[in-house]
Order: structure tokens, then C-alpha cells, then sequence
């Protein structure tokens, strides 16, 4: 609940932030269609589909990493350290290198799809069932380091300085000037991903027995995990396309919520959502806040954060990490 | 035992990586009673109980599984879960819930989703289970905050929570302190006084001999003896299975085996 009402405020802040600056009195009149003309425009038309997105993606990273966490029973899963972005970017690297289609097309979030699912699918055939913390996050760093050679090597090869930009792009990770057709890109695949995970949250509670007694208590396991591994493909292939490899929300929100609601990897979904949202909300407005030189990528803003909190977490998992090794 | 059969078990055969685990293995057992599978380590105990529950894959198992005249195989994952109940080896849990919310999980095949919501019949069949395995004072406590014995207990009260016509229950006592082990045993004796069949997988013989109506002895993937404890752990079975003596008494009205020294 209280997740809901910061939400909604930092939605409103980011509305209100950028070279011309609104109140939030300003922007609720504008939202609502009325007020001045031209802070109608700037809100509605400029600002507004980047705060859906920032939602939208901030959402579905931190269901996606709480919905992985459920899964493999385990507080250190998350899309990002699995390579499941990074093959998603991959994807829609391609699509572009090759010049297959318009930046703005649907091959982008197909190919950006269809590349998190190889990446999810390979990962969890890798390290196949009951798998260690340590061999889940070994596989998921091979997986990554390979998209981001394949990547580079796209970069590398590319044939014009515009498309090494728009390649580079997709590694930085940013959600500044997006129109509603970006939305519409993204949305339906966020939505139906984020649909998919909502719907076995019971599933996940099971799970916590381990993967035999969920399954002996009438849970298909097989099924949960295609699943999780297609909502988790839609969802996050479905936000790269538009805004890049945005890194660690999927991470960091459910720790974030996990003090609040619990340990229940059920109850932990939607406030993980609530959490991600939050978090990439506020790292889009301090991108726009923070004075630098070149405007910041949000994406870089989340790793330089994000990468210090894993460490920590390392840290604190130390002893299980050590444990799984044995 | 001369009540009808109830688990029927017809040429059962399990291969997994092309080795086979279990072979041509049959036997009957009768709605009620406790019964205590034993056998060296790598004789098939865990394999068997699995392919009860049908948890293996379709394609490794071959032969028949009836229960009260249904055949298992064509049973779908819930109307299995309802008949059932499985408690695996080790059983952990990987959250810190509260000891009562994982009881609760046991519920699952009749429909319950939330530990928070649960139907009030649900929240009656998951205070028996608690009373039963002596978890109530705990209730409220995170499992993994509990002692490897409390966590036992909740493993079982989960278990009990089912309500299925069978237990199947994975070494339950393994790494527990006597007086636990003893009370674990004491709880499924009285489940399966109460009308339950309980099948329990266990490496100690005193405990099987003084507790199970029938023992069924596995050896390298074969059922090799099947009876009452004075039938089934012979000293013939005894030293061509275990390699080992034992020495036998009575003590209180109940059977006193303890394996003595190796052959």
C-alpha cells in the first residue's frame, strides 16, 4: 500500500522534472487535461510515455527477479545475472546489425524475446534441476559474457558509425525521449509476461518445500518452470527492446520489499513490482537531476548502484555460496 | 495380516540412466498399518517409494501401481497428491516461513492456495496435523529458526496435513536424537492406527522391528522378504542382506532387535 503511494509520487516527479520544471499541482491539472497548453503538451505527449515506461520496466525487472528468486529458491537469482537481458539486447543488437528492420518495428521486440527465452531456457538446461547457487551463477556469467562477445562482435563489424551507435545504445540502457509508440511496443509483452509469473505465484510458495514435495503436492513442476521461463522472456525482452539492458532492479527489489512482507515468495511478487517500479523511477529522475556533462543513461545510473548491492549480498550469502560448492 | 490388499504393487521396474534400480518388484499391503522398508544403502527404498507416488518419469517405470483397485498411472498430478502424501528425504525449507504456514502447504492438493485464507475446513485438517506431531507450541516461529527435531516434526505435521490414505515417508528419522526418532515413529504408529497406510524407508532395524506390522526387506533392486519383523529379519536375511548378527529379546510386550556384530 504504501508502495502504491510512493509510486505514484515519484510517477508525478518524474512527470514534473526535465528542462522545463512543474509543480505537481501543475502536472495532475495538466494530466487531467487541463492548466496551461503548453505544460499539457510537455506532460501528456513528452513526458508521460517515458514515466509509463519507467514503470512498466522498473515493474516487470523486480517481478521477474522475484518470480526467478521463487523459482530456483534462491535469494541471488535475477534476470540480469542470468544473461537474460543481455541476450535480449543481443536480440534486438541483431535485428539492427543486420539491418532487418526500422528501430521502431516489432521484429525488435520479437528478436529481443526470442533470445531472452533462449538464454533463460539455456541457463536452467545448464544447470539442470536443483542446481547449486554456485552453478546457477556460473552459467548465468557464461551465458552473459557470450551475448555481450556477440554483442561486441556486432559492434565491431558493424558498417556505418550510425549503426555502432544505435548498437552501443542498447548497452547503456536509457528510456529518455520515448514516445507512445515505444509504449505500444513494449507494453502487451509486459503485460502478458508480468501475467503469466502473477498467475503461479501459489506455485512458488509450494516450491519452498523443494522441487520433489511441490511436486508430490499435485504442483506440475515442469510446467511452473516453462512458465516462469516465458513470462520471464516476454516480459524482459519485452522492455529491452524499447529501453536497452537496464541492470540489478530485477536484483535488488525483492530484498528491498523482502524486510517489509516477509519471506513468502508469493506474497513478495507484486510488492517486488511496486519496489522495481519505484526504483527505476527514481533512478530516471536523478539521471535528469544530476548535473554531468553528457545527460546519464538510466541503465548506467542502476548498475553503478546495483553491482555495489550485489557485492553485498555475496557477502551476506557468503556462507550458502561456499556451501553449494561442497 | 489377512485384511484385503489396498496398494497393489505388479512387476515394478524402474530404469534410470540406463540402470535398472528396481526390478520385477511386487508385493500387496492392506489399508491400514505401518509398514517399514528397509534394505542396504543403493537397494532401491527411495526409488520405490517414488514410483509409488509416481514422481519418476512415466518412461522409467514400467509394471503396475494399483490403489483400491485405481491404477495409479492414469491418475492426474492432483487426484496422485490427494492420495499420496510424500515426505522426501532431508525436506527442507528454503524460506523462513512460520512453521504453520509450511503445515498449511499441505493443503495444497485440496485446493488451498493461501496459508493467510485457508478454507475452515482446510484450517482444522492443518490444527489435527499440528496436535498430532506435538507442533503447536511453535506454530508461529520460522523454520529455520527451529532445532533439526522441531523442523522434523513440522516436515511431518505437513505430511499429516494431507489427510491421504498413504504415507510415504523418506527416512523421517535419519540425523534425529533418540528421543525423537522414538516420538516420530510413535506419531506415524498412531496414523496409521487411526486407519492410514504409512510406509516408512528406514536404516534402523530396532526402530522397524519394534514399530512396522509388516517389513519389506529390498536388496540390490529386488524384493527379497516381505512379513512381520519375526518373518522378514531373519537371521538368514539378516546376514545374506545386511551382513550382520543381531541380538534379539522382548522387552515391555513389544520385540527388541539390535544389530550386533558384522559377518
Amino acid at each position: 500500500m504504501m508502495l502504491v503511494v510512493v509510486a505514484a509520487g515519484l510517477a508525478i516527479i518524474s512527470l514534473g522534472i526535465g528542462p522545463v520544471r512543474l509543480s505537481p499541482r501543475a502536472v495532475v491539472t495538466a494530466l487531467g487535461g487541463g492548466g496551461d497548453a503548453i505544460a499539457e503538451v510537455i506532460v501528456r505527449e513528452i513526458r508521460l510515455p517515458r514515466t509509463i515506461l519507467a514503470v512498466a520496466i522498473g515493474a516487470i525487472l523486480g517481478l521477474s527477479g522475484a518470480a526467478l528468486q521463487g523459482l530456483l529458491r534462491n535469494p541471488l537469482a535475477s534476470p540480469d545475472l542470468f544473461g537474460a537481458p543481455q541476450s535480449a539486447a543481443l536480440g534486438a543488437v541483431l535485428v539492427i546489425a543486420l539491418g532487418a528492420a526500422d528501430v521502431r518495428s516489432w521484429a525488435l521486440p520479437a528478436a529481443a524475446i526470442a533470445m531472452a527465452f533462449v538464454s533463460v531456457f539455456a541457463l536452467l538446461a545448464i544447470a539442470g534441476r536443483n542446481a547449486s547457487l554456485l552453478l546457477l551463477i556460473l552459467a548465468g556469467l557464461a551465458l552473459s559474457s557470450l551475448a555481450g562477445a556477440l554483442t561486441s562482435l556486432a559492434l565491431n563489424l558493424s558498417p556505418n558509425p550510425f549503426a555502432a551507435l544505435e548498437i552501443s545504445f542498447w548497452l547503456l540502457g536509457s528510456i529518455e525521449d520515448r514516445s507512445f509508440r515505444h509504449v505500444v511496443l513494449a507494453l502487451p509483452f509486459i503485460i502478458a509476461g508480468g501475467a503469466i509469473l502473477l498467475g503461479r505465484r501459489h506455485a512458488f510458495r509450494v516450491l519452498s518445500l523443494g522441487e520433489e514435495a511441490a511436486q508430490s503436492l499435485g504442483i506440475d513442476v515442469a510446467r511452473v518452470r516453462l512458465s516462469v521461463i516465458v513470462g520471464v522472456a516476454l516480459g524482459v525482452g519485452g522492455a529491452v527492446a524499447v529501453s536497452g539492458t537496464i541492470g540489478f532492479i530485477g536484483l535488488v527489489a525483492p530484498h528491498l520489499v523482502r524486510p517489509l512482507i516477509g519471506p513468502d515468495p508469493a506474497r513478495l511478487l507484486l510488492p517486488s513490482a511496486l519496489a522495481g517500479a519505484c526504483l527505476l523511477l527514481a533512478s530516471d529522475v536523478a539521471v535528469r537531476l544530476i548535473p554531468a556533462a553528457e545527460p546519464l543513461k538510466v541503465g548506467v545510473l542502476t548498475s553503478i548502484i546495483g553491482v555495489p548491492f550485489f557485492l553485498y549480498l555475496i557477502m551476506r550469502e557468503r556462507r550458502s555460496l561456499g556451501g553449494a560448492a561442497t | 495380516m489377512s485384511a484385503p490388499p489396498f496398494l497393489v504393487v505388479e512387476g515394478l521396474g524402474v530404469t534410470l540412466a540406463a540402470r535398472e534400480v528396481l526390478r520385477e518388484v511386487s508385493f500387496a499391503l492392506p489399508r491400514r498399518g505401518l509398514v517399514a522398508l528397509v534394505g542396504p544403502n543403493g537397494a532401491g527404498k527411495t526409488t520405490l517409494l517414488r514410483a509409488l507416488a509416481r514422481l519418476l518419469p512415466p518412461h522409467a517405470v514400467h509394471g503396475t501401481v494399483t490403489l483400491d483397485g485405481v491404477d495409479v498411472g492414469t491418475l492426474s498430478i492432483r487426484a496422485r497428491a490427494l492420495r499420496f502424501a510424500y515426505l522426501p528425504q532431508g525436506h527442507t525449507v528454503s524460506w523462513p516461513l512460520p512453521a504453520r504456514d509450511v503445515v498449511a502447504l499441505g493443503r495444497t492438493p485440496h485446493g488451498a492456495t493461501d496459508p493467510a485464507r485457508l478454507t475452515a475446513a482446510d484450517a482444522a485438517a492443518v490444527d489435527r496435523a499440528m496436535a498430532a506431531a506435538d507442533v503447536e507450541s511453535f506454530a508461529d516461529r520460522r523454520v529455520t529458526e527451529l532445532s533439526g527435531g522441531e523442523r522434523s516434526r513440522v516436515a511431518l505435521a505437513r505430511v499429516l496435513a494431507v489427510e491421504a490414505p498413504v504415507i510415504l515417508a523418506d527416512e523421517p528419522i535419519a540425523s534425529l536424537d533418540p528421543r525423537y526418532q522414538i516420538e516420530v515413529m510413535a506419531t506415524l504408529r498412531r496414523a496409521a492406527d487411526g486407519g492410514v497406510l504409512v510406509v516408512v524407508v528406514t536404516h534402523d532395524l530396532g526402530l522397524a522391528a519394534r514399530f512396522a506390522d509388516q517389513v519389506l526387506v529390498l536388496d540390490g533392486g529386488r524384493l527379497v522378504a516381505q512379513g512381520p519383523s519375526d518373518v522378514a529379519l531373519t537371521d538368514a536375511i539378516l546376514a545374506d542382506v545386511f551382513r550382520i548378527t543381531a541380538f534379539r529379546a522382548g522387552h515391555d510386550g513389544g520385540v527388541v532387535l539390535v544389530p550386533w556384530s558384522p559377518q
